[in-house]
């Protein structure tokens, strides 16, 4: 039995075209998507190693000489399936905007201050129960250029790899409460409210770890049910 | 740990413009490259080639700002992944890899030639490799695939008869004439759009 994941779980994304963002004018397809069967190639994915990622990778606050400024937070959760299992050894990567927000990233030139203690770039592996943790510090909102007085709402980037090539996943993690949120074009070209709210992490205070720093959950779900090794017919 | 069933799945959103320092740095950032565009192995058998392109917007200009991933089989159409039940290839190529697009547009890739991998059925697809494509202003990314314009198995490629023959060519990389270098642009819109599967 193959690997299934159904097309219908793609509901949740957002379309392509999104008006109020206007970046997608220019870059969404025009033309209808292809229908394909799901062979190998989509079905399987990428195996690291413990060379992808290094001790400490996952902590965004020591990796130069000094503490970065800002408030310092664990984000933390598991990778799932859609059946609730967890996603054992996937690679989680994930970028960010200092606590100004303002990115390291050379294109970006607003008036916030770069911190030479931050970097903004994390990476960690699930373990066995499809678990990781992330030490960094909030990051701040920041003006773009979409529409007058916009303003993202504080977000980090994520980048997950899952099962396989087709259930591969480039996500940002909000968080709760953000006044932003009715005014971002691309956290709302995300239609469905519930699927929105899969897009939020929630404050954790039972980890949150005292005099140190407070702690969100961010649970991330990836396409696949039915998750039972293939057989092959060939 | 398992939960109760997620109600859906967590939505994408755009990789953004400012992703090269956590995902593409290459020696540019103080942080290293998880992946490269390089993903040959000292041990890997089959033929070195080089795919090149550049990757065009809606009005046909280039987009300096994508992030390209690509995934694929050995020379003998093996994946490095367990879950792909048959022999796993003998050598540590890993079949994946990953650039950010120049000033220019422009990426390349080099890996080896791909061998052929079954369908489902157990009908031979021609030789080809995934291709997903991020940007900014792209709210989720796009999955085609890389053929190779002197397979004659494309002729019988399951995938390939399901395009329309008029945009087959958006999915065929042209080899140079003189070296292994293949090349194919990607087009988000336009004439020559390129063919995104729905997967």
């Amino acid at each position: 039995m193959n690997f299934v994941y159904p097309l219908a779980s793609n509901a949740s994304h957002p379309p392509r075209l999104s008006l109020g963002y206007r970046s997608t004018i220019k870059r969404a397809p025009q033309k209808p998507l292809i229908p394909i069967r799901q062979t190998l190639s989509e079905l399987t994915g990428p195996v690291y190693g413990h060379e992808t990622v290094r001790e400490n990778d996952n902590d965004l606050t020591i990796q130069h000489k000094g503490e970065p400024l800002g408030e310092r937070i664990i984000v933390h959760g598991h990778v799932f399936d859609e059946d609730g299992r967890g996603v054992p050894n996937a690679l989680v990567e994930l970028w960010q905007a200092n606590a100004c927000g303002r990115y390291v990233h050379v294109v970006d030139q607003h008036p916030a201050p770069l911190d030479p203690n931050f970097t903004g770039a994390g990476r960690a592996r699930t373990d066995a129960s499809g678990y990781y943790r992330f030490v960094t510090v909030k990051p701040g909102a920041y003006p773009w250029g979409n529409h007058h007085n916009a303003w993202r709402p504080a977000h980090i980037h994520f980048s997950v790899f899952g099962h396989a090539f087709i259930s591969r996943l480039v996500t940002q993690m909000y968080f709760p409460g953000d006044p932003l949120f009715p005014f971002d074009p691309i956290f709302n070209a995300v239609t469905d409210e519930k699927a929105r709210a899969r897009m939020i992490s929630s404050f954790d205070l039972e980890n949150t770890q005292p005099e140190w720093a407070l702690c969100y959950r961010f649970n991330i779900v990836l396409r696949g049910r039915n998750a039972t090794p293939m057989e092959n017919k060939s | 740990m398992s939960q109760q069933r997620p109600d859906g799945i967590t939505p994408s959103q755009t990789v953004g413009p400012y992703f090269k320092y956590g995902l593409t740095p290459n020696g540019e950032y103080a942080w290293n490259d998880a992946f490269t565009n390089n993903l040959i192995t000292p041990d890997v058998s089959g033929e070195r080639i080089r795919v090149e392109g550049i990757v065009y917007d809606g009005d046909g200009v280039p987009v300096p700002d994508c992030m390209l991933e690509i995934w694929q089989a050995d020379a003998q159409g093996r994946f490095s992944d367990p879950q792909d039940a048959r022999a796993l290839p003998n050598s540590s190529f890993k079949g994946f890899g990953r650039v950010g697009t120049d000033a220019k547009g422009g990426y390349c890739f080099d890996t080896i030639k791909p061998g052929p991998v079954p369908d489902p059925d157990g009908t031979p697809q021609a030789p080809h490799i995934l291709l997903a494509v991020y940007a900014r202003g792209m709210l989720l990314h796009l999955y085609t695939r890389i053929y190779f314009d002197d397979e004659a198995a494309n002729a019988a490629d399951p995938v390939l008869a399901l395009v329309p023959a008029d945009r087959r060519a958006t999915l065929i990389a042209r080899k140079a004439a003189s070296n292994p270098t293949y090349a194919l642009d990607i087009h988000l819109q336009g004439d020559n759009e390129t063919v995104f599967f729905d997967v």
